[in-house]
């Protein structure tokens, strides 16, 4: 009997070499081919394991505080005067943000792999105190690479790696910002191949990351369907989330991909302008290229060589994105657009004062892309944004640049 | 096409010692000066010359290497300008094989095909590409082995027996043992555990099998040459670049002579290697 012809998709991805398209793939030094291959293993053993997900679920419940609510934002909604506006709270999990969702996932393979040392990478601080806070729950120690770029303007965050108990090594190399920290981790990675995990916090690096980080945030959106069809008996007529590597943005996005009737926009860090080269806009103004074992979109020069990206966000400052963002774009399923740092430092003020929601400054530039699109749709319309990190580690960056004194 | 890397491999074999392949970063800390540095290491006693493609992320490199892709960089090097240099070595030298490490990214932007017809011009025998491993051969190596171009892999210590028929399967040129998990410039391990490595390698290939990483002096060289085909020296050339330049990082009088002293005592080493190994 004839197979029944298969459906188009956009949730297929990756094949079994990791890639989404052109993009993806497993670009490493052979020193790590065979931990990758173990932990593509280890994963593909994990994920069809009911006691694996049943662990998940527990922690998820009663650790992470999953599920989060999914919120109307009345206030907002009635002074912008279009489309309804919910937030999938991610900021009210533990640790303030969706990268706990990730870091319980990860811990719990690393477990079942035997490995009793913990490395991790970390741009704003919010995944570095996740990897720092299960590394806790766990038992095992934990280094974070973190910029020293970043180490300073995200210093909240780097006094609760420490006071988790975790190792956070600054390192100055190139801008001192999150790239240089994911050089370093990796490097950290080949020298103690045996007992070290490595955590990564974004969806993006070498198969089997990507798909792995996805599937672990993937609960965001998968609980945000069954909220929305609560609370409005339908889908959202517009998805909308901040990019940097783009872990947030995909957990949201993936349930979604196959619903026709939803548009779905990933939001950029703009900076200063994408005209210059003061921005992390990967998609917008960059080119495929490979870094960090997968093949995605960068910024990049005429040569090849990675270009330091710039926002406001700290966790936005990264000059590549996920390779399933890269897939997506070029395949027409989801617009990428760019937010200036501006824009997202006005957002993150607004949704404060109206909703008394302090964002983070990564989600404040997916609310700027909410705020305007709103007013240009229908009051019947109904737009879903991931609310994905809190802006308590922001607020001294906003301050300065604000002028407020304490 | 692979003429040149096997003679060269043959000869030295005939003279009953190990190949000395010696690696510094093209560009490093400019253009002239990386020529000059070039041209004067087959006269100090280098048999292979590894030409490092400067890249801004060099993810398994050590501090030492990084710098000298900053400095080169800095000083305006592209791909291009590295093949040029290759070029002009080969104006007067036909015999020294050439091979360039490097990362994937700049000749994945530069394009393929039009590196591979610009390397086979500029007289580049083989390619090391750090970040290309077994699985993602469709991209570089097998274009290159059709173009005559040797592709040379990396085999570590995580590479097992399992592992190591994949590894080498499209492999030609010769073996670059990693003689430790780690980056570029780290210590070196036990020379006799290497002995057990390299044999391990062979039981696999026919093909030479030359160590690095960790290789600094000429001691070094001497131990490591007892059991393998030929010894890298990467990060100690590049060490010794870098303590010759002044503190805005340009060339003095010193950086070439320094380079040249340097590759004579491990040519030394490495002469005496077998001779070590008989006593």
């Amino acid at each position: 009997m004839n197979q029944a012809p298969k459906l188009n998709s956009f949730r297929g991805g990756p094949d079994e070499d990791g890639r989404f398209g052109i993009f993806g793939g497993r670009f490493v030094a052979e020193t790590l081919m065979p931990l990758i291959l173990d932990l593509q293993d280890e994963w593909d053993k994990a994920k069809n394991d009911p006691a694996f997900k049943a662990e998940l679920e527990h922690l998820g419940a009663h650790y992470i505080g999953r599920p989060s609510p999914l919120y109307f934002a009345e206030r907002l909604t009635a002074e912008l005067g279009g489309a309804k506006i919910y937030f999938k709270r991610e900021e009210l999990n533990h640790t303030g943000s969706h990268k706990i969702n990730n870091c319980i996932g990860q811990i719990l393979l690393a477990k079942r792999m035997g490995k009793t040392r913990i490395i991790a990478e970390t741009g704003a601080g919010q995944h570095g105190v996740a990897s720092a806070t299960v590394a806790a729950r766990f038992g095992l120690p934990c280094v974070v690479y973190m910029g020293a770029t970043d180490v300073e303007r995200q210093a909240p965050n780097v006094f609760r790696m420490k006071l988790l108990g975790a190792e956070v090594k600054p390192v100055t190399a190139g801008s001192g910002t999150l790239k240089d920290a994911m050089n370093e981790a990796l490097r950290d990675w080949v020298t103690n191949v045996e007992d070290t995990y490595y955590l990564i916090g974004t969806a993006a690096g070498p198969h089997p990351y990507p798909e792995m980080v996805r599937d672990f945030q993937a609960v965001i959106g998968q609980e945000a369907k069954e909220q929305m069809l609560a609370a409005e008996g339908r889908l959202p007529d517009l998805v909308v989330a901040a990019v940097g590597g783009g872990s947030n943005a995909i957990g949201i996005f993936h349930p979604f991909l196959d619903d026709d009737s939803v548009k779905i926009v990933g939001v950029e860090a703009g900076g200063k302008g994408i005209e210059g080269d003061e921005h992390c806009a990967s998609i917008t103004a960059g080119s495929p290229g490979v870094l960090h074992g997968n093949r995605t979109y960068l910024l990049q020069d005429g040569d090849g060589q990675i270009k330091e990206g710039h926002s406001i966000s700290a966790g936005l400052d990264y000059p590549g994105i996920g390779p399933e963002h890269a897939w997506l774009n070029d395949v027409g399923r989801v617009e990428y657009v760019p937010i200036m740092d501006h824009e997202a430092l006005e957002a993150f003020q607004t949704l404060t004062r109206l909703e008394g929601i302090i964002p983070a400054l990564e989600p404040s530039h997916a609310l700027a892309e909410v705020i305007k699109r709103a007013p240009k749709m229908g009051k019947d319309e109904i737009i879903l944004m991931n609310l994905s990190g809190r802006g308590d580690k922001d607020i001294f960056t906003v301050g300065k640049i604000l002028g407020m004194g304490l | 096409m692979t003429a040149r890397m096997d003679k060269r491999f043959a000869d030295v074999a005939a003279e009953g010692r190990p190949v000395l392949v010696t690696y510094f970063m093209a560009g490093d800390p400019d253009f002239e000066t990386s020529l000059s540095i070039m041209k004067a290491l087959p006269k100090s006693g280098a048999d292979v010359i590894e030409l490092g493609m400067p890249f801004s992320d060099p993810m398994a490199d050590g501090p030492a290497i990084q710098l000298a892709g900053q400095r080169s960089l800095k000083g305006g090097q592209t791909l291009a300008k590295t093949l040029e240099i290759a070029r002009r070595f080969r104006e007067d030298d036909q015999r020294t094989p050439i091979v360039l490490m490097g990362y994937y990214n700049p000749i994945y932007i530069y394009g393929v095909d039009r590196f591979l017809t610009d390397a086979l011009a500029a007289g580049i025998d083989g390619l090391i590409v750090v970040d290309l491993p077994p699985e993602m051969d469709d991209e570089l190596c097998i274009p290159a082995l059709e173009k005559g171009i040797n592709f040379i892999r990396l085999a570590t210590p995580t590479t097992d027996d399992r592992r190591l028929p994949k590894v080498l399967e499209n492999t030609s040129g010769f073996v670059y043992y990693v003689s430790m998990n780690g980056i570029t410039g780290s210590a070196l391990p036990d020379p006799s555990l290497i002995g057990g490595a390299v044999a391990r390698i062979k039981a696999h290939t026919n093909l030479p099998v030359c160590v690095g990483f960790g290789v600094k002096t000429a001691d070094h060289a001497r131990a490591i040459g007892a059991s393998a085909d030929g010894v890298v020296v990467g990060t100690a050339i590049v060490n010794q670049i870098a303590s010759s330049l002044t503190e805005e990082g340009k060339a003095t009088d010193a950086t070439v002579p320094g380079v040249e002293a340097l590759v004579r005592g491990l040519s030394a080493g490495v002469r005496s290697a077998r001779l070590a190994a008989a006593e």
